[in-house]
């Protein structure tokens, strides 16, 4: 079987796992019985379900009921039709999505840069920092929700209590902001907290990514950098930015994806409110699915999200690479 | 691969040599700095354990007391004999089981797949490799409305079933053990081949034992996705004894608002498996993190 082989060495070289071949490896079924029991559970609750879920939003798809008529692209078009019931109730969702996303995101991608860039300077116990600063993000969302509905109780929340205790009321009330501040019931508090508590929770993720990214930046760079006098700032600007590139995109990409998927932080925190205002596009279409049983609609409703979503990522990964070109 | 982050680090970071008193003072700046980060990240766990040993009228005083005038493990107490409707010993224990059945069935399908994508050769290779990938950059919502209905149609609603399976066909895994059984050496596994290995025995004697840090990291982040889960539990679970603890803790808040000790007890007892598995395991779930940003 091994003797098969002729010029071994040269005609495998292309191949991904560097080995020679002529050599009969394998039987032409066995990659397919190795990727089997994936795509079996791939085909059920991916593909299927991405086919299905467009099948439903083009049919009046309610759970309770016996008949599911095809109703065309009507699921959508009620979605545009401000006498529609779905209407208000999905922009509303949609709006507070949006501002969640355009409140947090640049957060999320600057705040995480700075920590990095800190922390891949070398001192003693970077690695434990680096630990500290994931931790959060280890935790779910049930536990961070209870947590910050109690830190930021307005009455008997922490938060609240340590303002008064620095007396940095006064401050604030001399500002013109009323004491004791109502971080969940009255906006722009309310988003302010979710922002907050979010960026807390997740900033470790994005700072590991940059970490990784700033390693894979040749020190020689920094080096030459350096001889031709360039300040920090200007290494920072003109070596570590260019070098993060890609991973800046991704960074992106992966947290505004991350952000419209915002729904345990309003639930536990702001239950929604005040009034509707943190009621997020993920828990309106939950509450018309799984709640109130309209399937078909919320189905129309996650994929025009997901369009949403697919162009504002096209648009962020050309503008990082239209400044490239710059 | 096994060289860790801060390894490979060391070699590389910039070092930030100044001298005399600015240096001193820029690296004072430096340290308190990190020591303010460190309490505002550490605090609020810290905040959530102080608070769940106090009595209830203690947590809700004003001004709060930081450490617990005396510290009791009454809300503990509570939490465990509260009525029948919130079971939370069972449910940490279905939490338990459901993260790790899901953490085996993704090692299991994932690293079979993810074999075939990185060392075998076949027509649609490129093609799985590409529909798998890609999925990775649609939003998890879409597949909400269909799953549960299919979740539904396979008897699975209310079972720990619909926690085990679905997440197993996320595209994370395959992808991320087919990135490191790409740069496993094709010696062996060539050496085993002449020896007459058939493809099973290569991939469970030879490219599994050589995966094993990639396996701890898959291990620990599928346990960890699993163990956090909330929306999904809360709609396809219904039944109190059948519970997770994020899909538990949401009704303890709802019925518990102002027992704060007690709510805060269960956020507590949620947290500690995976601040321990966090702990031990940091390495590998950094790792596993940092990996997942290099695709570009």
């Amino acid at each position: 079987m091994a003797t098969t082989a002729t010029s071994p060495g040269r005609t495998g070289r292309r191949d991904s796992t560097g080995a020679t071949s002529r050599i009969r490896r394998h039987a032409p079924w066995t990659p397919y019985a190795f990727m089997a029991p994936f795509l079996a559970i791939f085909i059920t609750f991916v593909a299927a379900p991405a086919v299905f879920g467009l099948w439903m939003s083009l049919h009046d798809w309610d759970y309770m009921l016996e008949v599911k008529p095809f109703v065309g692209f009507a699921n959508y078009l009620n979605l545009f039709d401000s006498t529609s019931a779905a209407f208000e109730m999905f922009w509303n969702g949609i709006r507070a999505t949006g501002i969640f996303t355009v409140a947090s995101v640049p957060l999320l991608v600057g705040i995480p840069l700075g920590l990095a860039v800190l922390l891949n300077r070398r001192f003693p116990g970077r690695t434990f920092f680096r630990a500290v600063f994931f931790m959060p993000y280890v935790l779910g969302v049930a536990v961070v929700g209870l947590l910050f509905r109690f830190v930021l109780d307005p009455n008997i929340g922490i938060l609240n209590a340590a303002i008064d205790a620095v007396g940095l009321d006064s401050l604030l009330n001399a500002l013109g902001v009323g004491t004791p501040i109502p971080w969940i019931t009255a906006q722009p508090w309310a988003w302010i907290s979710l922002v907050a508590m979010t960026v807390w929770w997740t900033l470790g993720f994005n700072t590991i990514i940059y970490l990784a990214g700033l390693q894979d930046i040749p020190a020689e760079l920094y080096d030459a950098a350096k001889v031709d006098g360039a300040s920090s700032w200007q290494q920072f600007r003109h070596v570590t930015l260019p070098g993060l590139r890609s991973v800046l995109v991704f960074v992106v990409v992966i947290t505004v994806l991350a952000s419209a998927n915002m729904f345990g932080q309003s639930v536990l925190v702001t239950g929604g409110g005040p009034g509707d205002s943190t009621r997020t596009a993920l828990m309106v279409i939950l509450g018309e699915g799984l709640e109130s049983f309209r399937m078909g609609s919320a189905a129309a409703m996650s994929y025009l999200l997901a369009v949403f979503l697919g162009i504002v990522s096209i648009i962020n990964v050309l503008a990082v690479r239209e400044r490239r070109k710059s | 691969m096994t060289t860790t982050l801060a390894e490979r680090a060391s070699g590389s970071a910039a070092p930030d040599r100044q001298t005399g008193a600015r240096s001193l003072f820029s690296s004072a700046v430096f340290w308190l700095f990190l020591a303010v980060l460190t309490v505002i990240f550490i605090g609020p766990i810290l905040w959530m354990f102080l608070t769940s040993l106090k009595t209830n009228p203690e947590a809700t005083t004003i001004p709060p007391t930081i450490l617990p005038e005396q510290a009791t493990f009454d809300a503990y107490d509570s939490l465990l004999r509260l009525d029948g409707s919130y079971p939370v010993l069972r449910w940490f224990f279905n939490s338990l089981l459901a993260a790790t059945l899901h953490m085996l069935l993704v090692l299991a399908v994932a690293s079979c797949a993810a074999y075939a994508l990185a060392r075998l050769r076949f027509r649609f290779r490129g093609f799985f490799f590409v529909v798998i990938v890609s999925t990775l950059f649609v939003p998890g919502f879409v597949f909400l409305m269909p799953n549960y209905l299919i979740i539904d149609r396979l008897g699975w609603l209310d079972t720990v079933w619909a926690l085990v399976v679905p997440g197993a066909a996320g595209a994370f895994g395959v992808f991320f053990l087919r990135q490191f059984f790409a740069m496993l050496p094709g010696e062996l596994e060539e050496a085993a081949l002449i020896d007459g290995a058939n493809q099973w025995q290569i991939f469970t004697r030879v490219v599994l034992p050589n995966s094993k840090p990639a396996l701890a990291t898959l291990a620990v982040l599928s346990f960890l996705t699993n163990w956090n889960d909330f929306i999904w539990p809360i709609y396809v679970l219904f039944s109190p004894e059948r519970l997770t603890l994020p899909a538990g803790l949401r009704l303890l808040q709802g019925a518990y608002t102002t027992d704060y000790p007690v709510i805060m007890a269960g956020a507590f007892v949620a947290s500690v498996p995976v601040l321990i598995l966090f702990v031990f395991t940091q390495r590998y779930v950094i790792e596993g993190v940092s990996r997942s940003g290099l695709k570009g």
